[in-house]
């Protein structure tokens, strides 16, 4: 397995590489304009100057490579010199001085960052702005998901068409039927505007230092937990469940309860590891959107996080960002996967890649 | 007990039928896959057949006197608690805001939202299941064909949708018509950028069923592979399939008319379930029905195909079916 | 040399007066109303408005940042930095019209504390003159020669030509002073590295930046050093941005979560279910925004190459040499028009926040042209002219036919609820007049992306028609009206550039544009103008629908809101307060 893991990480990185400049020209034959947000007041001339100082003048492979030097070269020197000056490790690691910053009085070597085409600031730091958010909520609604969908899997599965699994087929599949942009809107309607219990839209800028804060933080957090946490509910207990009707007919079951073993052993050990695979792969897959956000659910309440960073980025064709944004979710899709393959050969050791 | 049946005299000179007779069988006995499947068949014969007798057009919109007559009806329905709305017998689900016909542009919407829904969730189900077969049964093909489903997983949608509809909108229409050329282009987008969920699941699947002793049997008398996969591993997986063939039509819809939001769909004229929601959102407490609607034809088809979805995969299953 | 402009202007320094006698009542220490909450459903990027020009960024710096002279919400020249408006009178603008000569109040300190000064305008003018600096509102210099300096409190600004309006540089929402001491290393490529100056730009204006989180919330807090005793009011802002505006209308009226909605793009009867909430009240103002129908001048058949397909090709003459099958006849044209009942349009999208227009330039007032009327539909007089002219249907399918050719138009537009109804119920008329539409919607990023490379943007205009809603800056429409120039039609050699979207060309239009750039005297200068509107619209270049008005909210509790249109929505943000 060791082997299959230090082969499958050297057989990413020539796949990122090919990801990355997939992207990268996929993005430059998308039709798009980043100063197509600007008024129609501000006339054909001014738009090509303002291009021009984009740098879009530029021959596509020079971009990519620039891109490429900014992305591994560079921006892994501000993360260096930010994680042994500012960051909590900071007393304990050596200053280190790496990159020399462009800007005010800057000497004329300096290092170039990924720019958004929209902010003019580094994609990074907006990036590192937004993951709080993200994970408050998207981050929640996943745990809460996985913690609700499994044990609703497995019981609706042991007791197949039970009024328990009929209420849960019911709610699941209308839950997965009915889009976020209708149940998000819904919820606020009833809870914001009628009830008046929790805010609709999300302070971002909200702190958490208090017990006051934290159930603040907890008000604003509940809507879009919800409505993110009931579409993901239903997908992995559909899965969980249709996995565990499969491996509760298997021999192995009747062997074990005819070796004595108690029901709780036999359904909770035995048929919930064989039934894992697909739930792996649904949990493995859902990780990095953890990260990509949600960006409808986002947008409903204004949560403003990497989802509504990617999607704002896209429609004003800020291509840098885009860009930076997707590779770093390909980055997390790639090592998910792997993870997840390496979780199917330690649920079911025959499962072996080498 | 199985020993009994056998020796009943009356089943011993049966004739040797169809396996797909005992499958109906089984599928008849599953009472949530019947209703599933005659709320289905009811669902269609509605949007397909209702039109033809219902008299209004979805796309009409009243004009000069009318049209401040026809707009804003409510359904028959709420003169039930509301004495003073605005109803006509003549149109069960009222107008929208522009006077066009409820009823009409649910039916119409309806031929729309399932047609695409069903291709794309068949496409999707199909690329997905070939690529994770595939992956999971030869060795050789698993890394290249998990790579290549880890770059589809990255690529942007809509910058991808963006392209697509710039390569392919003007010779899809020049093959199709307007209309085909936009169904084609929708049904394809659908499917190819939401089968990989379904290739990984069923590879994780593959990997560990093609260990098992049946399979491993199967191989040591020399059955060819593509009779193993057919036989033996295929039927095994049918129910992460089936779930991610229900799931794969409600995202279809939904993904539909997110898509003719955007611009890259059908007219905006032209209304579809998914569309009909989003544009009546906005009027939610004023009009709920407008919402309620959709979102219900929406939930019910998927639900039905969830149910139809179990009673297959119980009546596909022989150790269930003998049961 | 008469400018009404500056009369008038000059008139509201004393209309100002009253105003402040009205907030007199509410008067108090700076910061006596906590904080307020303004919300816009488009998040601002950049508080630097030389690198954006998006409306919402412009607005959000405004608050700190500030111009010399803006307009008030009637539209009238007001002093703000200065002591008085320049007029020819007074002694401010050369006889000659070649330079104008601004005096700063004296006593003006920017937020750290050091004065604000005649050598921070001089370097506004080179920080967005510089050639690679890529500056949004270069036009705003235009004809600018040089920018002299002669005392700290003195600026002079020389225009290469005699300049009828030169009241364009340091004025208004989009021209506003930055502090030459934060961006002297920010100028040229350098612009786009200053992410600091870029996020949180000095000013002179009520407030100050302590928090930008680009495309999602700024939050600032009163300008101790602003130069008017008690303001602002509030000692804090939290302006947050993104979502849409159902939400932002709703976080307003229905919650009371916010204290102000910008730009609420809604139907009428949603924002009166809004206001219900009692929360908050709508507000609408009218600048030059029309929606309207473009008319393609030109073929647009697909089965035409790229070179050919919707390119105007004049010849010598200025005849159209490509010219569309049968939206140039005047019959068709004004058929479609008059099928298309205003009045109907106006109530279904936009309520009390759109008017009926059959202009081009429906404002400023003397500008709007009174001399068509079109606000009542006419089917059966549509259906008699399109009958007189021939133009019948010949095959019995419903649709007219002129030459053989089929009157089936391809009708685009952006997405947005609005607009798709307009197209279902112009459709829905035309075809009462046998004229056939087929409907497209178009993301509104590619639709007004200029991407030479997409077949969707309004620029290339591969369709017959195509409706979207446009404005001018400021109140003079001068190069508002070169858009109907023939040289202004976007081609392939411009790269699909150039704002002639119908490609209109006439040469009568262009002698009289000439004339136009050529007249000082304001009420020439808007009989001209009406002439040109008139020209476009009775000559088929576009069917005008809508006079779209800006409608906003504010909650109930918030005091001082005056919504201006001619300038930036937060304009007079220092006099707002909370009513108690």
């Amino acid at each position: 397995m060791l082997n299959y893991t230090i082969r499958r990480l050297l057989i990413s990185i020539p796949t990122l590489l090919f990801i990355a400049l997939a992207i990268f020209l996929l993005l430059e034959l998308a039709p798009g304009d980043p100063v197509a947000n600007q008024p129609l007041t501000i006339p054909p001339e001014v738009r090509e100057l303002m291009r021009k100082a984009l740098g879009l003048g530029e021959p596509v492979h020079i971009r990519f490579w620039k891109w490429l030097v900014q992305f591994f070269w560079i921006e892994p020197q501000v993360f260096i010199d930010w994680l042994t000056t500012s960051s909590g490790l900071a007393p304990v690691l050596p200053d280190t001085d790496f990159y020399i910053p462009c800007g005010v009085g800057a000497v004329a070597e300096c290092d170039p960052r990924i720019l958004s085409w929209q902010f003019r600031s580094p994609v990074m730091d907006i990036v590192l702005q937004r993951i709080p958010q993200t994970l408050w909520v998207v981050g929640t609604a996943y745990v809460v998901a996985i913690v609700i969908a499994i044990p609703v899997g497995v019981y609706s599965a042991y007791r197949q068409y039970s009024w328990f699994d009929n209420a849960g087929t019911f709610v699941t599949m209308v839950g997965f039927s009915v889009p976020p942009f209708f149940s998000g809107v819904l919820v606020i309607v009833i809870f914001s505007v009628q009830l008046g219990w929790f805010p609709s839209i999300y302070d971002t800028t909200h702190r958490v230092v208090d017990w006051d804060s934290f159930v603040y933080q907890l008000r604003q957090m509940v809507m879009p937990v919800m409505v993110l946490a009931l579409q993901i509910t239903s997908q992995i207990s559909r899965f969980m469940r249709a996995s565990m009707l499969d491996n509760l007919n298997q021999d192995y079951v009747r062997t074990a309860r005819a070796k004595g073993m108690t029901e709780n052993t036999v359904v909770l050990v035995h048929v919930l590891r064989n039934s894992m695979i697909p739930v792996v792969t649904v949990i493995a897959l859902g990780i990095p959107s953890i990260f990509g956000g949600a960006i409808i659910t986002e947008q409903v309440f204004k949560v403003n996080g990497i989802g509504q960073m990617l999607i704002g980025a896209i429609e004003a064709n800020d291509i840098p960002t885009v860009q930076t944004l997707t590779f770093i979710f390909a980055v997390l899709i790639v090592l998910f996967n792997l993870i997840a393959d390496i979780l199917y050969g330690i649920l079911d050791p025959r499962i072996r890649y080498d | 007990m199985t020993d009994a049946t056998r020796l009943d005299p009356a089943d011993r000179y049966r004739a040797p039928r169809n396996q797909w007779w005992d499958v109906w069988d089984q599928f008849k006995k599953h009472r949530g896959a019947l209703v599933g499947a005659v709320t289905f068949v009811g669902i269609i014969l509605f949007v397909f057949l209702g039109p033809l007798f219902y008299p209004h057009d979805a796309q009409y919109v009243p004009t000069g006197r009318d049209f401040i007559k026809l707009r804003d009806i409510r359904p028959a329905y709420v003169a039930i608690w509301d004495g003073d709305a605005k109803i006509d017998v003549a149109r069960p689900l009222g107008t929208d805001n522009i006077g066009r016909d409820a009823l009409a542009r649910m039916m119409q919407g309806g031929q729309v939202s399932i047609t695409v829904g069903l291709a794309a969730m068949l496409l999707s189900l199909i690329l997905g299941t070939l690529i994770g077969v595939l992956a999971g049964y030869f060795r050789r093909l698993d890394g290249p064909l998990m790579r290549f489903t880890d770059l589809f997983l990255a690529l942007p949608l809509l910058p991808l949708l963006l392209v697509a509809v710039l390569l392919f909108r003007e010779p899809l229409k020049n093959a199709f018509g307007t209309e085909g050329g936009i169904f084609v282009l929708i049904v394809t987008l659908v499917g190819i950028t939401s089968w990989m969920q379904t290739a990984r699941i069923v590879r994780g699947d593959v990997l560990a069923l093609k260990e098992r002793e049946f399979v491993i049997a199967a191989r040591s008398i020399g059955t060819p592979a593509r009779r193993i996969v057919l036989r033996h591993i295929l039927p095994n997986v049918m129910s992460p399939i089936m779930v991610s063939a229900t799931l794969g039509i409600a995202s279809a819809i939904i993904t539909e008319s997110a898509l003719s939001f955007l611009g890259f769909g059908f007219p905006p004229d032209f209304p579809t379930w998914g569309r009909l929601l989003n544009d009546s959102v906005d009027r939610m407490v004023l009009y709920p029905e407008r919402v309620l609607w959709p979102g219900l034809f929406i939930s019910v088809t998927v639900l039905s195909v969830n149910y139809i979805g179990d009673g297959l995969r119980d009546a596909l299953d022989p150790r269930i079916r003998g049961r | 040399m008469k400018l009404k402009h500056t009369l008038l202007g000059a008139a509201a320094v004393t209309a100002l007066a009253p105003a402040l006698a009205h907030a007199a009542g509410h008067e108090g220490p700076r910061g006596r109303d906590g904080e307020v909450k303004i919300i816009y459903w488009q998040a601002p990027s950049i508080l630097n408005p030389f690198l954006s020009g998006g409306t919402k960024d412009i607005d959000a710096s405004n608050m700190v940042i500030e111009p010399l002279a803006r307009f008030d919400e009637k539209g009238n020249l007001i002093p703000w930095l200065v002591d008085a408006v320049p007029t020819v009178e007074n002694g401010g603008v050369s006889e000659d019209l070649k330079s104008i000569t601004w005096k700063i109040t004296s006593g003006i300190l920017w937020s750290d504390g050091t004065p604000f000064t005649s050598a921070d305008v001089k370097f506004t003018y080179e920080y967005c003159t510089h050639p690679e600096g890529g500056c949004a509102q270069l036009t705003k210099f235009e004809g600018v020669a040089s920018v002299e300096t002669p005392d700290d409190l003195t600026v002079v600004v020389n225009f290469n030509e005699p300049t009828p309006n030169p009241y364009v540089p340091f004025v208004g929402l989009e021209s506003p002073i930055i502090q030459a001491a934060q961006f002297a290393n920010c100028t040229g490529a350098k612009a786009p590295e200053c992410t600091d100056q870029n996020f949180g730009p000095i000013g002179t204006g009520p407030f100050k930046v302590v928090e930008f989180k680009p495309n999602d919330v700024i939050r600032y807090e009163a300008n101790e050093n602003y130069r008017v005793d008690g303001k602002p009011a509030f000692a804090s802002v939290t302006f947050k941005g993104g979502g849409d505006a159902t939400a932002a209308g709703r976080a307003v009226m229905e919650t009371g979560e916010f204290d102000y909605a910008w730009n609420l793009q809604l139907a009428p009867d949603v924002i009166a279910e809004m206001e219900k909430g009692g929360k908050g009240t709508p507000i609408a103002g009218f600048g030059p925004l029309v929606e309207r129908l473009m008319l393609n001048q030109t073929n647009p058949d697909p089965a035409l190459g790229p070179d050919q397909r919707s390119v105007s090709m004049l010849d010598a003459d200025g005849n159209q040499q490509n010219p569309h099958p049968f939206l140039r006849d005047p019959a068709v044209y004004k058929a479609m028009s008059m099928a298309i009942d205003r009045p109907l349009l106006v109530e279904i999208g936009y309520g009390q926040a759109g008017k009926v227009t059959c202009n081009w330039v429906p404002a400023p007032d003397i500008f709007n042209s009174t001399s068509m009327s079109c606000d009542t539909q006419d089917i059966a007089g549509a259906n008699a002219m399109l009958d007189a002219a021939g133009i019948v249907d010949s095959d019995g399918d419903g649709v007219r036919e002129k030459d053989g050719v089929p009157l089936r138009v391809l009708y685009q537009t952006s997405t947005n609820a609005v607009r798709q109804d307009f197209q279902a119920l112009i459709k829905q008329w035309w075809s009462e007049i046998g004229i056939d539409a087929e409907l497209r919607n178009i993301n509104a990023s590619v639709f007004f992306g200029g991407d030479p490379g997409s077949p969707d943007t309004f620029q290339k205009f591969y369709a017959d028609i195509e409706m979207y809603a446009n404005n001018f800056s400021g109140t003079d429409p001068q190069a508002y009206l070169g858009n109907g120039l023939c040289d202004k039609a976007p081609t392939p050699a411009t790269q699909w550039q150039g704002e002639n979207i119908s490609r209109f060309c006439m040469k009568e239009y262009d002698a009289l544009h000439a004339q136009l750039a050529g007249t000082a005297n304001i009420e020439e200068r808007a009989r001209i103008g009406r002439e040109l509107n008139d020209m476009m619209v009775q000559n088929g270049g576009m069917i005008p629908l809508v006079h779209r008005g800006r409608i906003s909210a504010h909650a109930n509790s918030l005091g001082g809101v005056v919504l201006n249109v001619w300038d930036s929505e937060m304009w007079n943000v220092a006099d707002w307060y909370r009513i108690k």
